[in-house]
């Protein structure tokens, strides 16, 4: 495809051509590279980040199940230390912890952890606003049903949350894309490092500048997707008046059913 | 039965202590209707929370049908809140499950299975007149309706007791009227204990048996809804019963009648036309009315004239306008 791009912009520029073969040959794997490492990231961010942001709201003094205030204290104080380390320097910090869990510290593989243990405490702060919007009332009520802690988490606040959790879902993907852009640096994988290492360093602009547009558009179409499934998935507002057909509807009760979240307990 | 024995319920706030009630003592039988009235900040609120220990009071005992709810572990009180149901003045609906799912919910905790859940959650919509609601969310729902899916899934659990939060605050007059009827109907039917909270002399004289009247966080007195209405005992019954500070040692003995507005034309044209047309003056002696847009709400308070042939033509002239019912007050004075 290179020899055919090279043609059709008649482009005669050895360093050019060049560039447009190695851009054309790599691109696709950096962009995969850069997807899974990121998706990966905030799929175990969110494993840690999740239940750690329940904890935040639950166990709070005006929570559901009050936990002991020095140890909210202290979890509270953990999750500001580590949202208050630069990235950069997290990720050094983090790298020997890499080596023991994954064996590595470099390439995509390197990043992950990382990213993950950067990532975790942000979510955890995503997920504790996204709880803390709901309306007390409803978690008034479901107590007043007699509702154990669990089923008010997994029955009442996850559901009543989930546009939200599903924004909050979308900021962290987006900005564990740019971590992990940056950990390119210190040889990490994906468009990040190959706009640093054989964009920026190599003088390629062509490469540089590609992968940075390709990065701009992925942000784009996750913000944009996550954004139309979080309105999506909401009845609160914007009910669009739904289609009367059979085939509408089972779409509806299968996307209910696939959102019930297990029984609790 | 519903006992709370010297309920006090102390807030710590940054300016110190706050008492939310003192000493609260109640008794409230099987099957009645019990109104909780007063003032906005009176401790309605914390003193029903206390009955299915939302709030856990200070001091003091809730006692429900011989169990003491204070006294009860976790495991006990969450057993024990799911035969008391509860509504709400901003309805608390989960907003992402549809009327059918809500309703389903209280049986989905106690794991009921889903056919059979679903099959009394259809009968419930009957009940409180939304067959056709099952697959609508709340937020298409008008007030009314939310209420109405408030009512069906708090009688999902088979309760034996229904407490209502300020339920009928947030509805149009009219709105209120049903919804009240519908719990009083329940009342009826299934023998529900009702618990009403609210600042409404119209809720309490609309669907109550019994009243409380609460004035900062005490119970100043207890009754039937006749006899407090009739005659309230204390400073703060009578500041609800008539909100316009009649003194009741002015007022004439006899002859007085209540009538209720029930949106006709504004209430100032029927005084006036009653003096026109029938030559009787009347003496407005209390009021409470509301226009709204250009109808009139409220019960007024009026004194006949002594002559018997004066007062009759005025009850009879009253009697015959439209969307205004009336009732002599007996035993005025007391």
């Amino acid at each position: 495809m290179a020899d055919w791009i090279v043609s059709f912009f008649s482009i005669a520029d050895p360093k050019m051509v060049k560039q447009i073969t190695y851009l054309v040959n790599s691109i696709p794997y950096a962009i995969w590279e850069t997807l899974y490492s990121t998706l990966i990231a905030t799929l175990m961010a969110h494993l840690i980040g999740l239940p750690l942001g329940i904890l935040l709201v639950t166990g709070a003094q005006d929570g559901v199940r009050p936990l002991p205030r020095p140890l909210m204290q202290v979890l509270n104080v953990v999750v500001n230390l580590l949202r208050s380390v630069p990235f950069l320097i997290l990720m050094v910090m983090v790298m020997p912890l890499s080596r023991i869990i994954l064996g590595t510290t470099i390439g995509t593989p390197g990043i992950l952890v990382p990213l993950t243990v950067a990532a975790a405490p942000f979510v955890a702060r995503l997920v504790e606003s996204s709880l803390r919007e709901m309306d007390r009332g409803l978690i008034e009520a479901a107590q007043a049903m007699g509702c154990s802690t669990l089923q008010i988490v997994w029955k009442v606040m996850l559901p009543e949350s989930l546009p939200s959790l599903l924004s909050s879902f979308t900021t962290a993907f987006i900005t564990i894309l740019g971590y992990g852009a940056m950990a390119g640096a210190i040889g990490g994988g994906g468009l990040g490092a190959m706009a640093m290492m054989d964009g920026w360093t190599q003088r390629q602009k062509a490469v540089l500048y590609t992968a940075v547009v390709v990065l701009v558009i992925l942000v784009q179409i996750f913000q944009s997707v996550g954004s139309h499934l979080s309105a999506r998935v909401d009845k609160r507002v914007g009910q669009k008046v739904r289609k009367a057909s059979a085939g509408d509807r089972n779409k509806q009760t299968q996307k209910d059913k696939g959102m019930s979240p297990p029984d609790a307990m | 039965m519903i006992e709370l024995k010297n309920v006090s319920k102390v807030f710590p706030t940054a300016e110190g202590q706050l008492r939310a009630l003192a000493d609260v003592s109640l008794t409230i039988g099987d099957g009645e209707v019990y109104g909780i009235v007063g003032m906005s900040g009176a401790g309605k609120s914390t003193l029903v929370r206390c009955i299915n220990l939302l709030e856990r009071p200070t001091s003091g005992q809730v006692v429900i049908d011989g169990a003491d709810l204070c006294a009860m572990s976790r495991k006990e009180l969450i057993a024990q809140r799911r035969s008391i149901s509860m509504i709400f003045q901003q309805f608390n609906l989960l907003m992402q499950r549809t009327c059918l799912k809500n309703i389903c919910f209280p049986m989905e905790i106690a794991r009921v299975k889903r056919p059979e859940a679903e099959k009394r959650a259809r009968e419930l919509l009957e009940v409180v007149g939304l067959p056709d609601k099952a697959d609508a969310y709340p937020a298409q729902l008008s007030g009314g309706q939310k209420q109405r899916i408030a009512i069906a899934r708090a009688l999902a659990s088979d309760p034996k007791i229904l407490l209502c939060d300020e339920a009928t605050s947030a509805l149009d007059p009219k709105t209120t009227r049903d919804i009240l009827r519908l719990v009083k109907d329940i009342n009826r039917r299934l023998g529900i204990t009702v618990v009403v909270i609210t600042h409404e002399m119209a809720v309490v004289e609309e669907i109550c048996t019994h009243v409380a009247i609460l004035d900062h966080g005490r119970v100043m007195e207890t009754g039937t809804v006749e006899q407090v209405f009739s005659n309230p005992q204390t400073e703060a019954g009578r500041r609800l019963v008539y909100p316009d500070g009649v003194r009741i040692d002015e007022l004439p003995t006899a002859n007085v009648i209540r009538i209720a507005f029930n949106g006709g034309s504004s209430y100032e044209p029927l005084i006036a036309s009653l003096a026109i047309d029938c030559g009787v003056k009347v003496n407005i002696l209390g009021a409470d009315t509301r226009n709204v847009n250009g109808q009139a709400f409220g019960t007024m308070l009026l004194g006949l004239p002594g002559d018997r042939l004066e007062a009759e033509k005025a009850i009879t002239y009253i009697k015959n306008q439209p969307n205004v019912t009336m009732e002599e007050v007996r035993d005025y004075h007391g």
